[in-house]
């Protein structure tokens, strides 16, 4: 029997309830406003009072409105369908809701029932299979999409039939197992798992051994993401978060995006909408919103579904990870997740930590972090989520709560610095305080050594110190004076502006420019420390400057160019010139 | 005023400057009601006792005063009489005129299906450079003005309502000074504009918790006329500094835990609730919001403009620029983040490098300009940037200009050709092919 409650406190979206029955930390419970049920998670429980927090506008709740309680924690449905599909945060289709305005307690079911996927079964009578193996698999777009054993399933089972080929349904039995009890268990398309829960179902999670390409050089040459990896991009704002996070999304090199944008502009999401059905994959040529499920909590939505969209995205991901696929989470921004946490334990009178925010945010932060990562799984194949997550850091202060927590738990930092954001260095990732942590570890030395060129580690390593340099001899010029200084402070200093404008910034809104492969960015490396290696004199340091403002803008016009067009070696040939 | 019959309660058990509580069984949340003739708002439950925030203020009120409560959130009636009049916070005329007929419609209400919107498209030109060329308008957007308090900022909003191309111009003002109130009283007649123009004023001799009103009486009349109506609508928001004052002040009185400058820790919510109302729907229909938010001596960490910026679509900062003696729209601050949906699609393709060289180069002359102060020898290319820092302030960053955007572009082409090299502007070559001034 359902547990049963009255509203008995209203504060915003906190409501608290007198319950007749037993509830547990977390489970979702609907609430009735003259018919309208309106969903809630249980935060908090003391004696026979449950604090619920409502995902919906509890304008016109009463003291008196009954609520029923579901036993269950918030779960969303995992199925063929979820790509190319805008859900709110808790997995409501955005698009088949019919009015222009959100309407409160209007749910829409995440899949596609009538739709047909051609089915192709992998296991067969007789195997023996636990949670998260694979029994099937649908292609969605021109993804497989494996069904497997749902990860609910506990021990061992043995498969009694799977369905022959065919087209069915999501809801169509395709398998029939047998659990140790000899109980027969039965198999749709669809399984249900709550998002604050990891998937396992997998056998290892080794450290990350390989990076993952994103087409930006001053993420992929100078401070790589590994597959698998975590990675955060504060900035204050005006600076280019969003920016950067398309052109990741676009140029990453992934099976499936899951961007959520939790908390953030509707029109950037709108933006994502409009152009990704255009727009095509470079590593596969197909439409980008084949590969892309975009979870939509905009600013103005409901503050507790802001806290879900997360999760709802996280869980997305992981469970496309049990298919051997390479997942890339986007979320923007976590801080507006964190605001959401902060405001319900402020309505909740907790006693606050720093700023404000809950004293556990910390530890919230870091467990979503571990969520993501490389796996074996079961089969012996390999699935990554990597995540980046955008933090607002109020006031563009670094030193808040958020930012802490995230530097603590993420391994990339990709600082935007408002400095370069003014002089419009885009993207304007601040070449010294970023790093990654993946560029110590061997396997990624040793993948990229490989894969890009011999020794290429040191190279990134010498580029960092030419701008290092480059600063130091700033700093000096600007205490000293242009004349109080040697020549070699003014050639350090250039170097560095080389090494900034031509490997740095990056054009995104130019077609050739925004996407620049991982070859590409080898040869302009190594192009540009050939250049930074020679030794330079000037007779004064006006020459100097024309000299390397000549050199940057024969390197930018080739940035310009297509890979190894005949304009790309013209360039190419006048910079070789210029430095003979 | 909608149950025929009310029951009234006369026994307040607790008063703060802003609240009253109250037992009273069966009231719903967001509920207004009438406390000794003020209105208020239910904005806590906790079994029987009801906390309301009363709008004008306790003043006065005894724990004896009459309470009743009238069922349903607040509202504002819509017809195409909005038209040409002025509101108070409550929506009751103060121009004299009749109450207006029409449909009675909850103000703050439901937010538009993400899915539904349509993507910004259209330019909204305003002839001054620093916005057209460096911060491009488009409607849907919203997008504030962050000033000091001295600065020019409700003459520049009046100028750019004015002059942008919409059906309709609606101001929510808030604390707005009386001289204020009767300058944009005054544009809007002198332009002949008076018929597309609809206001919401509180003035800074009413009470501030009204203001929390005039946001949400502004947009459900935008709303009203973008929906229904399918008109472009532009939306006016001056001071929205004050506006979040008011909430810290609520919030306070409500004993709510603050966070940064002491401001509730839903601040961000509160202001996205407002702000996400600017929207392209798939009709013609959109609004648009400019705002402004007054700073502290330009210091933009406050949370106020901080939670500000990370909602909006950009912003636009002025600045006293001591070159020329002008106000100036700061290129290095301001930001449309729409601006790319129409720069070289709507306008010349030349429009975005052109717009990049140009703040680069005054970026140049600004650390040329650090270097003077500190009393060293200036280079050639110094003098040259910061010759061109001055023309370009006064030419096309100053608050005063009004010309084409084509205009716009052909000036800075002549500024780089008067003071640079191509190579030192740093466009793309096919542009300076075709561009460049010989």
């Amino acid at each position: 029997m359902k547990t049963k409650g009255i509203v008995t406190g209203i504060v915003s979206n906190l409501v608290t309830v007198k319950v007749d029955g037993p509830v547990a930390e977390n489970e979702i419970c609907y609430i009735d406003l003259q018919g309208v049920k309106m969903m809630a998670e249980v935060i908090k429980v003391n004696g026979d009072n449950a604090s619920v927090q409502v995902f919906e506008s509890t304008r016109g709740l009463k003291g008196g409105d009954t609520v029923e309680f579901e036993g269950r924690m918030l779960e969303i449905q995992l199925g063929p369908g979820l790509l190319s599909s805008v859900y709110d945060g808790l997995q409501n289709n955005l698009a088949t809701m019919e009015n222009v305005f959100l309407q409160r307690g209007e749910y829409t079911d995440p899949l596609d029932r009538e739709k047909k996927w051609e089915f192709t079964p992998l296991a067969k009578a007789g195997d023996r299979v636990v949670a998260a193996d694979w029994l099937g698999e649908v292609k969605e777009g021109w993804l497989p999409h494996k069904i497997m054993v749902p990860f609910s399933f506990e021990g061992e089972y043995t498969v009694k039939s799977v369905k022959e080929a065919g087209a069915y349904t999501v809801d169509t039995e395709v398998a029939v197992l047998v659990n140790e009890r000899g109980e027969e268990v039965k198999v749709t398309m669809v399984q249900k798992w709550p998002v604050k829960v990891a998937i396992k179902g997998y056998k290892e999670k080794p450290r990350p051994n390989r990076i993952m390409e994103t087409g930006v050089r001053v993420i992929d040459t100078l401070n790589p993401i590994a597959e698998g990896g975590t990675g955060f991009i504060p900035g204050p704002f005006g600076c280019g978060k969003t920016v950067l996070q398309h052109a990741i999304a676009k140029q990453g090199d992934a099976d499936v995006i899951v961007m959520a944008a939790c908390g953030e502009r509707a029109n950037e999401v709108v933006e994502i909408f409009t152009e990704f059905p255009e727009l095509i994959d470079p590593h596969t040529g197909r439409h980008l919103m084949e590969r892309t499920t975009i979870i939509c909590n905009t600013s103005n939505m409901p503050v507790a579904a802001r806290e879900a969209s997360v999760y709802t995205a996280m869980t997305i991901c992981e469970y496309y990870r049990a298919m051997g696929l390479k997942c890339l989470l986007l979320a923007d921004s976590t801080s507006r997740w964190a605001q959401a946490l902060r405001e319900m334990s402020n309505r909740m009178e907790e006693l606050p930590g720093a700023d404000a925010f809950p004293v556990d945010l910390s530890s919230i932060i870091s467990n979503f972090y571990a969520r993501a990562g490389m796996v074996v799984l079961n089969n012996g194949e390999t699935g990554a989520v990597t995540f980046i997550g955008t933090v607002s850091p109020a006031g563009g202060n670094l030193k808040e709560p958020v930012t802490e927590s995230t530097k603590k738990a993420a391994r990339c930092f990709y600082a935007l610095e408002q400095n370069r954001a003014d002089q419009k260095r885009y993207p304007a990732v601040g070449p010294l305080d970023s790093y990654s942590k993946y560029l110590e570890y061997p396997e990624i030395v040793d993948y990229l050594d490989k894969t890009v060129e011999e020794g290429w580690v040191n190279k990134v390593l010498k580029a960092k110190n030419l701008i290092r340099k480059g600063k130091e001899s700033a700093e000096q010029i600007n205490i000293l004076g242009d004349d109080g200084v040697p020549m070699s402070y003014h050639v350090n200093f250039w170097k560095s502006e080389l090494v900034d404008f031509v490997i740095l910034q990056q054009d995104a809104f130019d077609a050739i420019d925004s996407l620049c492969p991982l070859e590409r960015q080898r040869f302009m490396l190594d192009l540009v420390l050939e250049i930074c290696e020679k030794e330079y004199d000037f007779e004064d340091f006006e020459k100097c400057r024309e000299f390397f403002k000549n050199l940057i803008n024969e390197l930018r016009q080739m940035n310009y160019s297509a890979y190894e067009s005949e304009q790309f070696w013209a360039y190419n040939e006048s910079v070789k010139k210029m430095i003979a | 005023m909608k149950k025929a019959y009310q029951k009234v309660y006369t026994k307040l058990e607790g008063i703060t400057k802003a609240t009253v509580s109250l037992r009273a069984p069966g009231v719903s949340n967001d509920e207004l009601a009438v406390v000794a003739g003020r209105l208020a708002q239910v904005v806590r439950t906790k079994g029987d006792m009801v906390t309301l925030q009363i709008f004008s203020g306790t003043e006065g009120i005894p724990t004896d005063a009459e309470v009743t409560f009238l069922g349903e959130p607040p509202t504002l009636k819509v017809s195409d009489q909005l038209s040409g009049r002025f509101f108070d916070a409550y929506g009751h005329p103060i121009d004299g005129g009749p109450e207006i007929e029409g449909e009675e419609r909850q103000i703050g209400g439901p937010s538009v299906n993400p899915y539904k919107r349509r993507q910004p498209s259209e330019l909204i030109p305003t002839g001054i450079a620093g916005i057209d060329l460096n911060n491009t308008l488009v409607s849907g957007q919203k997008i504030p003005f962050f000033a000091n308090p001295d600065q020019p900022y409700n003459q520049v909003m009046a100028d750019v309502a004015l002059r942008a191309d919409v059906d309709k111009i609606i101001l929510g003002g808030m604390g707005l000074s009386n001289d204020d109130y009767l300058f944009f009283r005054h544009s809007f007649e002198a332009a002949g504009a008076l018929d597309k123009i609809i206001c919401f004023i509180n003035t800074t001799e009413n009470p501030p918790v009204e203001r929390l009103l005039v946001p949400d009486m502004a947009l459900t009349a935008a709303e009203y006329f973008a929906v229904d109506k399918n008109e472009k609508v532009l939306v006016l928001l001056t001071d929205m500094t004050l506006y979040a004052d008011a909430l810290s002040i609520v919030s306070n009185r409500m004993d709510q835990i603050p966070s940064k400058d002491s401001m509730p820790g839903s601040l961000y919510s509160d202001l996205a609730k407002i702000y996400e109302k600017a929207v392209q729907l798939p009709t013609e229909g959109s609004i648009t919001i400019i705002a402004v938010t007054t700073l502290n001596d330009g210091d933009i960490t406050h949370a106020i403009p901080d939670n500000t910026g990370y909602i909006t679509e950009g912003q636009l900062f002025l600045r006293a620029d001591s070159d020329t003696g002008k106000v100036i729209i700061d290129p290095f601050r301001s930001l449309s983040r729409l601006k790319q949906l129409v720069q070289g699609k709507k306008t010349r393709e030349d429009h975005s490098q052109v717009m990049n060289a140009s703040v680069r180069l005054y970026a140049d002359a600004q650390n040329a300009k650090t270097k003077l102060e500190n009393g060293f020898d200036l280079s050639d290319y110094d003098h040259r940037c910061l010759d061109y820092a001055k023309d370009y302030a006064r030419e096309l960053l100053a608050i005063d200009v009004n010309i084409t955007i084509e205009q716009m572009l052909d000036t800075a082409w002549k500024l780089f050709a008067k003071y640079f090299t191509p190579a030192e502007t740093g466009i793309k070559q096919a542009f300076i092919d075709k561009y460049w001034v010989k």
